[in-house]
């Protein structure tokens, strides 16, 4: 009885399928998808050289700094790091004098409420302070930049190629599809999602930034720096974690060492 | 319990004597998982995975307690506090990490385990209580995951509880407000959020409590053995300690060594970057895809896409449920009295069909959901629900199987060059 039940259920759930099935091919073969200018013109993003790369990956902590620079004069006008606190620079090489004096002198304050009052107010920013998040008025949604370079495939990746990026729309593109013109305000950028990008771009010369440990400026070392400094933000433990993951691994592999000779020794005598 | 040469305890420490008469824990234990569990000898890797979940879900509940004191379940800083944990609280990343890739050890060695199972017939008498237990634990398993991957409150928490907590509305007539009811409220929010908390915290213990049952059923007509002949006598066994607990030993190295080069070297690459972005009820994500251990059910739900007297996605959640819920009737759908697929030339070679079927499945559930893959995904099902309700059931009368060893210990004296399995074994059945 279950047996003619259990084969009528699956009868009906493959004879539905196959209605289903019908349905997808011959939709497939009336009314073919088209591909749309994204399909044709995305790009994926470029490899970039980093020291964080690969599984042994480590900072560099002079490209961090430059890359809290590039985000101090160029990102932060308009993108949040609201995860990241000052204090957390001390990682990248700062003393506890210049942490201070960095967080007393960033240009957008703390804000304060009383609670008595009701009272809005402002005070300079303290090391345990996290970077004040900033408010955008204009188009689109700057997100914040904290976790970019974990919240995107291939992050560091493409974070680097989108700043890069920018170029003219492809005739080509325009040529095959009249309707894909970038609208007004928009950019066209072919590594991001749907080609056009509401921020203008932001690295546009070289030597818009001035290092302060002479490195040369370029667009290709600001865009690099500045995606070393955001994947340091977005996981500031990855040097810790390298390491204790190295540790870990010759434990547990000195562990199953022991263990498989553990195993023979009980079974020596035994057929199995 | 178990065999009559199943060893006995007796205490010689004063101590434990003193405790086995008033409280014989150490005796449970003892026969549980110690000298007085006598097992199969020629047991092969594939059996150390059921303690491998367990160590497993020890680790999940162990990390979870720890990230619970830390994380708060609120809609505006729900997301913070892991961003917290991973930055402020000490060794804070290391346990997020391993509670997060710990649910894909769970699984990657739950499957195995249960494809053991489906390959070795374990789910057949009279070890069919064993199987529905381990179904139900597999069914409390994807409720908490799902729950606990709504918790971090990211994108992809909150589009895949939207998605998941949307099958309800597919019920006829009372499906939107069965669904309003589960989640208090008309889109996930802060009151999902606390109550999948809530029993996200809860349901690992109600997982534990099963897995007693579950090894309880189990310790009653033993465990099955590669060949999938019963145990016929004192020379087939061993006593589980020292010679599995030993066999464990190493099995559960080499699980922890792979799991630490997971958590310490690739601890997102088997997430979803979406994750990492704040949950937003304004944005929906380009493709929302639940998490790697979910793509199989997943694609079986997407695969459904005409109206056929019931509306296309009432079919595709009944399909999606009915494809482990058909798992509790497998044990009958299955007549065959031969065990061991290595017996069972046919169904073996459609065990492989299935498997690489899942795969398939598996590839198309984590995809877009463009034609090539909804295409791909139909004739998978298809074969899915085919495979477990109308071709098991035939070739269980249809085969006819390789005959079988006489004992285990004949069949692991075979394989060490010594005499033939006799011919007759099958006709003795």
């Amino acid at each position: 009885m279950i047996r003619i039940i259990s084969s009528a259920i699956g009868a009906a759930f493959v004879f539905v399928l196959a209605i289903a099935l019908f349905g997808s091919i011959k939709g497939q073969i009336t009314d073919p998808v088209k591909a749309t200018a994204v399909d044709d013109f995305h790009l994926a993003p470029k490899e970039v050289e980093l020291k964080s790369n690969g599984y042994f990956g480590t900072f560099d902590k002079r490209q961090l700094q430059r890359g809290l620079q590039v985000y101090k004069e160029v990102c932060s006008a308009c993108h949040s790091l609201s995860h990241v606190a000052f204090r957390d620079l001390k990682e990248l090489g700062y003393n506890d004098a210049q942490v201070k004096k960095f967080a007393a002198d960033w240009q957008l304050k703390a804000q304060t409420f009383d609670d008595k009052s009701g009272d809005r107010g402002e005070r300079p920013n303290v090391p345990s302070d996290h970077f004040p998040k900033v408010y955008y008025p204009g188009t689109g949604s700057p997100p914040d930049l904290s976790l970019i370079t974990k919240a995107r495939e291939e992050g560091p990746a493409y974070v680097h190629s989108l700043l890069t990026g920018y170029t003219k729309e492809p005739a080509a593109l325009l040529a095959k599809y009249p309707d894909s013109k970038t609208p007004d305000g928009l950019y066209y950028n072919p590594y991001f999602a749907n080609l056009n990008i509401a921020m203008p771009p932001p690295l546009t010369q070289d030597g818009q930034v001035t290092y302060l440990d002479g490195t040369k400026s370029t667009v290709d070392q600001m865009a690099k720096d500045v995606t070393a400094f955001l994947v340091w933000t977005a996981e500031p433990n990855l040097e810790t974690r390298h390491d204790a993951g190295f540790a870990a691994g010759i434990f547990l592999l000195i562990f199953c060492f022991l263990a498989w000779g553990a195993y023979q020794n009980v079974w020596r005598d035994v057929k199995h | 319990m178990s065999f009559p040469w199943a060893k006995h305890y007796a205490p010689k420490n004063p101590l434990m004597k003193w405790m086995d008469e008033r409280l014989p824990l150490p005796r449970l234990v003892y026969n549980a998982v110690g000298a007085g569990y006598p097992v199969p000898r020629n047991l092969n890797y594939f059996w150390n995975f059921g303690v491998l979940a367990g160590a497993a879900l020890g680790i999940q509940i162990i990390t979870g307690i720890v990230l619970a004191m830390h994380y708060g379940a609120t809609g505006a800083g729900a997301f913070d506090s892991v961003e917290h944990i991973m930055r402020d609280v000490n060794a804070g990343w290391f346990l997020r990490y391993a509670h997060a890739n710990g649910a894909s050890m769970f699984f990657i060695v739950v499957y195995i385990h249960i494809f053991r199972g489906l390959f070795y017939g374990s789910y057949k008498a009279p070890r069919e209580m064993v199987w529905l237990l381990g179904v139900v634990i597999f069914l409390l398993m994807m409720a908490t995951a799902f729950m606990g991957y709504v918790l971090p409150w990211g994108q992809m928490s909150f589009w895949g509880a939207q998605v998941i907590t949307g099958f309800f509305s597919a019920i006829p007539l009372v499906g939107d407000t069965i669904r309003v009811w589960l989640l208090g409220g008309y889109a996930p929010g802060e009151a999902a959020l606390n109550r999948f908390f809530s029993l996200h915290y809860l349901l690992p213990f109600v997982i534990a409590a099963v897995i007693i049952l579950h090894i309880w059923a189990l310790h009653i007509p033993g465990s099955n053995n590669p060949t999938g002949v019963e145990v016929k006598g004192e020379q087939d066994t061993v006593p589980f300690h020292p010679y599995y607990t030993a066999k464990d030993g190493f099995g559960l190295g080499v699980f922890l060594l792979i799991f630490a080069l997971l958590v310490f070297f690739a601890p997102n690459s088997l997430g979803h970057p979406d994750n990492y972005i704040p949950a937003n009820s304004l944005s929906t994500p380009a493709h929302i895809v639940p998490e790697w251990y979910f793509w199989p059910f997943y694609a079986i739900l997407r695969a459904f896409t005409s109206d056929f007297i019931l509306p296309a996605k009432l079919w595709g959640v009944l399909a999606m449920f009915g494809s482990i819920l058909l798992l509790f009737f497998l044990p009958w759908l299955d007549s065959s009295p031969v065990r061991s697929a290595n017996y069972r030339p046919v169904y073996r070679t459609f065990f492989w069909i299935l498997v690489v079927d899942i795969l398939i499945l598996g590839w198309c559930g984590g995809s877009p959901a463009t034609p090539t893959y909804v295409i791909l995904s139909q004739i998978c099902a298809a074969y899915y629900f085919a495979h477990f309700l109308i071709i098991i059931p035939m070739i269980s009368r249809a085969e006819r199987p390789r005959p079988l060893p006489n004992s285990i210990t004949e069949a692991v004296l075979a394989k060490h060059g010594g005499t033939s399995p006799a011919q007759t074994a099958l006709a003795a059945e």
